[in-house]
């Protein structure tokens, strides 16, 4: 029944929709104070303004206990210009063990917004939210309008015609909802990616302790280089966080790419598991005709570049989340892999 | 009068979630809309897919417990991937119960169908095709359930694959039947997998026919009790296209039953025909390798009375033409590398007496043919029948097919 009810609705959403796009102005004009916890806590949210998460949500202004963060090293989205931002209701912090990721309460949700273009011409393409709610994490994308009023739930995810930052015009995919497990799925679980703490940095994490809404800045954190600041860091630290943000989600244990055997966490050391002289098993023509997944000294002759360095459905990795190559963590892996002694 | 009323209640009171049947046709955002249907579905429905061809740009995927997704007919309802813009296979299952059937997918850009953590699953007359014939630039796998307890595959079609066409990799409990897998690299694979039969498959036109492998470095290892039976496996003579790199590149082509480092595993009653390399292999993991955990030697291998009708009559192997020489034409049906870790007195393998076999009698794995000193195969006979109790797919996944 609750099925139908959320069906109906979806049909009567559609029959509506210039109206309810109409309200989505309203409701942003009119700037809500406080975050709609009963949203975040049940229901499937058909806009994203039902979450109250923005102060104004075109401009990305977020409402109180809304609060953006950057991650040290983040994951290549085409070169969108990622926002983010946790929600921590009134009353319950977030706690840190460690490096890993931040233990975030029930009530809480994370918010990413992708947008292409700067300044006036800065487009909102998605905003894709986490909710945790009493029975564990659900990942939902929410779709922008061309005219940039309103971000509708988008279940099966779309394609958007842009040209990203390097130029390059691309069918850019939002991901459906399976989707969105594909990466935040550990052990048939949905967790969050991002908030490590290895990733994030002694400043921010000392803000949140300050503002009351994380306990203690933990050991191991704010570890991992500063993406654009890498040329400072070793070649090892810079790939290796690069390989932790964008393939550890999936190339790990309990994880969707377990099979592989392979694991890219930071904090894997066993060279083999890492891929150094490892064999592919499932990789396919992914391999390119080459026969480890990292040659030491050989980025020419290693799967793990080989694939990174295309866009080719079936052979680019990551399978999701980008359409084009990104030259800058290639360049970073590559250096990585030519200073591996043999 | 009565019981209808009771019914409604039923439905007013909507405790219970009754099974709905959800239909999506071909046509205009196909995409969406079936995609939207597999995530919205609840345990228990059933998405029937309409006759006609789903134009796909995208992979999709189910995560919902129990759902049936049935199409037409495998020549009737089309998943069309030829303009696959992104994901790494065309279809992909990680919830449990699942029953795919009657449908077909069609040149996806990766694998076929993927099922991953995905028990108690059943793929009944499906297709997996790459329409252009065997090329490198095909996906991996047609069918491919990994990481999986109860798997039952039958009546599918599978051919083009770069890999394998029915692949099962680090699962148990698994029945491949009445099949057919042609113009694949490997027609089926059961890898790093244990209690699976394989039987009254067609397999043919395939670089090699049936796979058992074990391979190192993976989380789950140690393949073994499986039965290779009643399958026709002919005519696998097409040259290897997998991309190198990976394990099936060194596959001969014109092999038929290949075991490697896999045990208790039995190979009987099969109808084996022009399979020119070798109509059963048996090896060692052949190449160096990592892995205090593993055990590269097949053990326990038993091949049992087969039809065969001639042995290696153009074996693509280093010196064929002194092998075939010195073994007066054609090299004997049965090919065992030598190798086994159960020292000099012990023979991982025993074969049936009608099938002569060969050795290459290496003395060191992972040396390639390095050392080889072809001989007459001298191994015991068959002793007991094998038990293939707990083995297969459980009773529950054949009641669905009814």
């Amino acid at each position: 029944m609750k099925r139908a009810a959320i069906l109906v609705g979806a049909g009567i959403l559609a029959l509506t929709g210039s109206i309810a796009a109409h309200s989505g102005q309203r409701a942003a004009a009119a700037a809500p104070v406080a975050v709609n916890d009963a949203a975040v806590m049940d229901g499937l949210p058909r806009t994203l303004a039902e979450f109250g998460f923005f102060a104004d949500a075109p401009a990305q202004v977020p409402a109180p206990r809304v609060i953006p963060y950057r991650l040290n090293t983040p994951l290549y989205s085409d070169g969108a210009e990622k926002l983010r931002f946790i929600y921590l209701p009134a009353g319950v912090g977030a706690s840190a063990d460690g490096e890993g990721l931040l233990e975030i309460p029930v009530g809480a949700a994370l918010i990413k917004t992708f947008a292409f273009g700067e300044g006036e011409a800065r487009r909102l393409i998605e905003t894709r939210v986490l909710l945790h709610r009493a029975d564990g994490w659900l990942a939902l994308p929410y779709l922008w309008n061309d005219e940039q009023t309103e971000a509708r739930l988008a279940v099966a995810g779309a394609r958007v015609d842009l040209v990203t930052p390097r130029g390059e015009a691309i069918s850019y995919r939002v991901p459906n909802k399976n989707q969105c497990k594909e990466c935040h799925g550990l052990a048939g679980e949905v967790v969050p990616i991002g908030p490590k703490a290895r990733n994030l940095s002694h400043e921010w994490l000392g803000e949140m302790v300050t503002r009351g809404m994380l306990d203690r800045v933990p050991d191991g954190a704010d570890v991992l280089p500063l993406w654009e600041a890498r040329a400072d860091a070793s070649a090892a630290d810079a790939a290796r966080a690069y390989l932790d943000v964008n393939c550890a989600h999936c190339h790990r244990p309990f994880a969707m790419a377990s099979n592989s055997g392979l694991d890219l966490r930071w904090e894997q050391r066993d060279p083999a598991m890492i891929g150094i002289m490892k064999r592919p098993v499932a990789a396919g023509r992914g391999s390119g005709g080459l026969l480890f997944d990292v040659v030491p000294g050989k980025p020419e002759e290693s799967i793990l570049a080989h694939r990174m360095a295309s866009a080719e459905p079936g052979v680019a990795m990551p399978e999701l989340g980008k359409a084009t190559v990104d030259p800058e963590g290639v360049e970073a892996v590559e250096r990585w892999i030519s200073g591996l002694e043999p | 009068m009565i019981r209808l009323s009771i019914v409604a209640l039923a439905l007013a009171s909507a405790a219970p979630v009754l099974a709905e049947t959800i239909a999506v046709e071909p046509g205009e955002g196909a995409q969406e809309r079936l995609q939207e249907a597999l995530i919205l579905a609840q345990p228990g429905d059933e998405i029937a897919l309409g006759a006609g061809r789903f134009e796909l740009t995208d992979g999709l995927s189910l995560d919902v417990d129990n759902v049936t997704v049935r199409g037409a007919g495998m020549e009737a309802t089309i998943l069309d991937y030829t303009s696959q813009q992104g994901s790494g296979e065309g279809l992909l299952v990680t919830s449990d119960g699942v029953t795919l059937r009657d449908f077909a997918v069609e040149n996806p850009k990766g694998d076929g169908i993927k099922s991953k953590g995905a028990d108690n699953i059943v793929y009944h007359a499906i297709r997996v095709t790459w329409t252009g014939g065997p090329k490198p630039t095909n996906g991996a796998y047609g069918i491919y359930p990994v990481e999986s307890t109860n798997i039952l595959i039958d009546g599918t079609e599978v051919s083009g694959a770069s890999d394998a066409g029915i692949y099962v990799g680090q699962s148990s409990k698994i029945t491949v039947r009445n099949s057919v897998a042609t113009d694949n690299v490997a027609g089926i694979e059961i890898e790093n997998s244990r209690d699976a039969i394989v039987e009254r498959n067609f397999v043919s036109r395939n670089t090699g026919g049936i796979l058992v492998f074990d391979l190192p470095n993976l989380p789950v290892m140690g393949g073994g009790n499986v039965i290779v039976r009643d399958n026709l496996v002919a005519a696998n003579t097409t040259p290897n296209f997998a991309p190198e790199g990976n394990i099936v590149a060194t596959v001969p082509r014109g092999t038929g039953v290949m075991v490697m480092a896999n045990e208790n595993v039995w190979v009987g009653q099969n109808l084996l025909y022009d399979n020119p390399t070798a109509p059963i292999m048996v090896i060692a993991y052949p190449l160096p390798f990592e892995d205090a955990d593993y055990n590269p030697y097949p053990r326990e291998v038993t091949i049992a009375w087969n039809a065969v009708d001639a042995g290696g009559t153009d074996p693509q192997l280093d010196g064929a033409e002194q092998l075939r020489a010195a073994f007066g034409g054609a090299l004997p049906p049965v090919m065992w590398d030598g190798l086994t870790d159960g020292g000099a007195e012990y023979t991982p393998l025993r074969v049936h007496s009608d099938l002569k076999g060969w050795s290459l009698n290496l003395t060191e794995q992972g040396k390639d043919m390095t050392g080889a000193q072809p001989g007459p195969l001298e191994v015991g006979r068959p002793a007991q029948p094998i038990s293939t109790d707990g083995w297969g797919a459980s009773a529950e996944l054949e009641a669905r097919l009814k």
